[in-house]
């Protein structure tokens, strides 16, 4: 028992000292930030610079919760995180499937999927609004050609629809990260199971639902999670792509927190706005630990 | 007892971290005086031009050594409000747009510098110039890169619609654009820059002003949402509702505006200087070379009877000294420099001077003969000048200007009408202006 | 062992590739078409799929030093070298350090293991924007700013949560009775890690390699506001730089952001055989 107790502790031990490198990096460069942040938020600043000059309390985070334009981000907000993230994984799992599946073709098909994450989002933000472009894009180029519009089309005119493609231009740079994390996810599966499975005359589909899935849990899980954190605070590429137009139809919470901080040189308003924001990103990450998470689950 | 020493040694190096960022190191200058200026990558004059300029000036004072830096655009302001966060500050010298101005000043990033103008500065410098690195009656530096829109139009198109001239007032462009369609020859004769940005105020300021109209009145309130604002603005909706402005303009730039243009799928467009070389001369970016002309902007028939002969927007910048700098002479030597009569004069090939007297007589020719393009813009730059209107110098304008780029995008995808959206921008600029 | 497979089931499953590999390729072919352009070309309607008179002028603007107007574009190399050094030691310190701090957190249970992981993520909930100007002036002080160091530390900040998240999630599928034997035999955690944790799981490994990777080369906010010269500016800002005030030289951006997929995509290549799988469970056991 004694024994027992002594390896225990020599194991908590190590364990902390193979955390601690990885703990001093990330905070000793976020911390402090992170600090002076939360504290500026409640503070009003002078103009631009990050000094306080008065004492606001929580007046910066309920002038928000009482605004409606806040309300309207987050909703317009939820709806990127939600749309692109929900695509990405149908997508990313379509295609990690198909991947292990391993068809004709199959590795040329897992290099290409390198090449749209590859593409650096400022490219991949100016490459989209030249292909929308209403006047000279390619879309419209195409879908001409191919009899489907019969004129050119304002693509980026009405509010809901540039959302819409901004999504669009937003997963297909990062389809194919959900598509690699679960693919290698698939590699891992031994394939013992699946033949057991086959063997006792389960359809492919009740092999997919039925062993796949569960295995794949943790990686969804974590896809979800980094995706998701990701995608609530979108920023670059609606910088380039629309610059929050029309109408403020594709202002996001981070693009409000971009105006607030550097446009408009409130730095008390953007950090209030950066923590309600964290306040948002771990409900979602609770949310999906807490259905998703099953630590005891081991094959 | 090991473990509570491994969480002694954490606290430490956490508190060794943070405390060797709470101290600052003090420097004292030695030797020469180093100062560093940021301005502008591309547009104006070349980084190779500025070092040139940079070398002679430190051949004229060896005490004094320039360290320049140069960040594109879109990267500017972001980059001078974090540089001016530290102490001191990364720039002593740096380059202003016109709208930060107030901002600048209010957040004391600049220094006041009324009291270094001379006489023949203010006597020779365009007026219009001067409205740029003013706030409050103050001078915040000495202006660098003059720009504003000018009126461009194809010559080609015009003609073959029958007109020899470009119109003079916004109704006649309307006429003349209802003939274009007519005929076939362009699908939307109009295009302009009013996206969710800076873009689409400087176009409504140069129509704003043309209908008789100001942005704020004399006690500095809002007057936008006044008749002649909802009047612009009612103009503007109804030229895309009849199919004469291209109604991409709600998602287009200034680019996107050279592009239309440069297609040849515009007759008509608002743009600034830059636009003129690359659709008139350059064949790798343009399909209308040679066929672009330039013509005072319009104003409305309302305006002109008003007596406004023309109206423009101010776009240009400036050079300033950072308030906290511990080089402020050195700093304000080298702008002097910068922009002297002769330096000005001498660099003109891609940059035109801020000195009135540089474009009369043979100066003037000087200008012209710096490239094609030269030939035919410096002397439009003079004509239009004197129209430039300046906006707003409020420190909060940013964020003003945004909540009217809303409202005119509120109205143009007719969720709101203009009176309403034109409203509920005045009283959030109303709100701004009394915090 | 394995299920043969018929020849219908290939071509059912070809003909589902084909959409995909036609969503992957549609953007970069044109991309491709686009760098390669005169903008009057780009301009034209209707669309010269097939550039009528293709230049490879930016290519040789932004790799022949020299040849080019503009100072930016020459730079290009060495914004790519600092580019590669900066994701390159990311990649490497986030794994073997990461990977260690996932193998602790999820293999060896001691108390508050999973609020920590949890935790981890915590840094990474808050916006860019709102961190940036404090870390500038912690930057400052460090006298850190303009050097290839400040991104790195403050990519790795980022970087690392995730990268321990998935190492963590690979780790944990593998079953513990292997662990457990080697320990019987005496092995400690560098032998554990380095004999079976990373064999097994060599394409999560590798793939959260790559996703570091891209994450750094990628990143344009930090890298924008950190680096003022040639010291330390990446390939994003260098890229960002094709577009001015008003201008944008689109062909040169496009030209750019080809050269930038191409050293993540070979290195994809290289690395490719162990991502695809790596060796099972049941090959480490016997």
């Amino acid at each position: 028992m004694k024994k027992q107790e002594t390896l225990r502790q020599r194991d908590i031990r190590t364990a902390w000292m193979l955390i601690l490198p990885s703990l001093l990096i990330i905070l000793g460069i976020t911390l402090q930030p992170i600090l002076t942040t939360f504290i500026l938020s409640f503070f009003e600043t002078s103009q631009g610079q990050i000094v306080p000059t008065e004492f606001v309390g929580l007046s910066h985070y309920f002038n928000f919760i009482k605004d409606p334009i806040f309300w309207a981000t987050i909703k317009r907000t939820l709806y990127f995180t939600f749309v692109s993230v929900a695509l990405e994984l149908v997508l990313g799992l379509g295609i990690a499937q198909l991947i292990n599946s391993h068809p004709p073709g199959w590795k040329f098909l897992r290099t290409s999927l390198i090449i749209p994450w590859a593409v650096p989002t400022i490219v991949n933000g100016f490459m989209w609004r030249w292909i929308y472009n209403a006047d000279y894009g390619a879309l419209n180029g195409l879908l001409l050609q191919l009899g489907v519009i019969k004129h050119y089309v304002p693509w980026l005119i009405a509010p809901q629809r540039a959302m819409n493609l901004v999504i669009l231009a937003d997963i297909w740079h990062t389809v194919p990260f959900v598509a690699l994390i679960l693919q290698a996810a698939l590699a891992t599966i031994p394939e013992e199971l699946e033949e057991a499975a086959a063997v006792d005359g389960a359809t492919s589909w009740q092999r997919f639902v039925r062993i796949r899935l569960p295995l794949l849990r943790p990686a969804i899980l974590v896809a979800l999670v980094i995706r998701s954190v990701e995608a609530f605070r979108v920023f670059d590429i609606i910088y380039v792509t629309t610059n929050g137009g029309p109408a403020f139809g594709t202002v996001t919470i981070s693009f409000l927190t971009y105006l607030e901080t550097f446009s408009y040189g409130h730095i008390g308003n953007g950090s209030a706005l950066s923590f309600l924001i964290s306040l948002f990103t771990m409900g979602l990450a609770y949310i999906y630990i807490r259905f998703l998470y099953r630590p005891e689950v081991n094959p | 007892m090991r473990k509570e020493t491994k969480w002694i040694l954490i606290v430490t190096m956490l508190t060794l971290l943070v405390s060797l960022v709470g101290c600052q190191s003090q420097q004292q200058p030695t030797g020469p005086v180093t100062i560093r200026v940021f301005g502008m990558d591309q547009a104006a004059m070349t980084p190779e031009e500025m070092k040139a300029i940079a070398d002679e000036f430190m051949q004229k004072n060896p005490d004094i050594k320039v360290e320049l830096e140069f960040a594109a655009y879109d990267a500017m302001h972001d980059k001078i409000i974090t540089a001016m966060a530290s102490t001191p500050p990364s720039y002593d010298v740096f380059e202003v747009d016109d709208p930060w101005y107030a901002e600048f000043v209010k957040a004391g990033y600049l220094v006041d510098v009324s009291d270094r103008i001379t006489d023949k500065m203010k006597a020779d410098v365009f007026k219009t110039a001067w409205d740029v690195v003013t706030v409050d009656g103050k001078v915040y530096g000495l202006p660098w890169l003059l720009d504003q829109k000018y009126f461009f139009y194809n010559k080609q198109i015009l003609q073959q619609a029958g007109f020899n001239e470009p119109p003079k007032t916004w109704e006649e462009l309307i006429d003349q654009a209802k003939v274009i369609k007519e005929k076939g020859l362009v699908e939307y004769p109009i295009v302009w820059s009013w996206a969710q940005a800076e873009a689409a105020i400087c176009d409504w300021v140069t129509l704003l002003y043309g209908n008789g109209g100001t942005f704020l009145d004399k006690d500095g309130k809002p007057a936008f949402n006044n008749e002649a604002g909802v009047q612009t603005l009612t103009w503007m909706l109804q030229t895309m509702e009849d199919g004469y402005t291209n109604p991409a303009s709600i998602s287009y730039l200034e680019e996107d505006v050279r592009n239309v243009f440069s297609q040849g799928k515009a007759a008509f467009a608002l743009n600034w200087n830059y636009m003129f070389d690359l659709a008139n001369f350059n064949q790798q970016e343009s399909q209308v070379t040679g066929q672009v002309g330039v013509a005072l902007i319009p104003v409305f028939k309302k305006g002109a009877e008003m007596g406004v002969v023309s109206s423009s927007i101010n776009g240009s910048m400036g050079f300033g000294v950072a308030a906290k700098s511990p080089n402020l002479d050195a700093g304000w030597k080298f702008i002097e420099y910068l922009t002297s009569e002769d330096v000005q004069l001498r660099y003109s090939a891609h940059m035109l001077p801020m000195w009135q007297t540089l474009f009369q007589g043979d100066n003037l020719k000087k200008l012209e003969s710096a490239s094609p393009a030269a030939a035919v813009m410096a002397s439009a730059f003079s004509a239009q000048f004197p129209y430039a209107n300046v906006r707003p110098r409020a420190a909060f304008y940013p964020e003003g200007s945004k909540a009217l780029q809303l409202a005119l995008q509120l109205a143009l995808t007719k969720q709101k009408t203009p009176q309403e959206a034109l409203d509920e921008a005045a009283a959030k600029w109303l709100e701004l202006s009394q915090k | 062992m394995r299920v043969r497979r018929s020849t219908r089931r290939n071509i059912w499953l070809f003909l589902v590739t084909i959409p995909v590999l036609v969503f992957i390729y549609a953007p970069i072919t044109w991309l491709l078409i686009s760098s390669v352009s005169t903008r009057a070309e780009l301009l034209s309607v209707p669309i010269h799929w097939i550039p009528q008179n293709p230049t490879l002028k930016n290519y040789l603007d932004i790799l022949t030093p020299g040849t080019s107007t503009s100072e930016v574009a020459s730079a290009f190399k060495i914004t790519l070298r600092n580019s590669l050094f900066i994701a390159t030691s990311v990649t490497i310190i986030s794994i073997i350090i990461g990977g260690i701090a996932a193998y602790a957190l999820v293999r060896m249970r001691f108390p508050f293991s999973q609020p920590l992981l949890i935790g981890l993520l915590g840094t990474r909930m808050i916006p860019e924007v709102s961190l940036i100007i404090p870390l500038y002036i912690l930057a400052a002080r460090l006298r850190l700013l303009n050097t290839p160091y400040i991104l790195i530390l403050t990519y790795l900040s980022f970087a690392l949560p995730f990268a321990i998240w998935l190492m963590a999630t690979f780790f944990e599928s593998i079953p513990y009775e292997l662990e457990d034997a080697a320990r019987i035999d005496g092995a400690n955690w560098l032998q554990i890690i380095y004999r079976i944790i990373v064999p097994i799981s060599t394409p999560g490994i590798v793939s959260t390699a790559l996703f570091v990777f891209l994450t750094a080369w990628d990143e344009f906010f930090f890298a924008l506001i950190f680096t003022n010269t040639l010291a330390a500016k990446t390939v994003p800002v260098a890229i960002a730089e094709f577009s001015g005030r008003y201008v944008v030289d689109i062909s040169a951006m496009m030209a750019g952001g080809v050269l930038a997929i191409l050293p993540p995509v070979l290195l994809a290549l290289v690395f490719q055989r162990y991502i695809v799988s790596g060796l099972t469970a049941g090959a480490v056991k016997s």
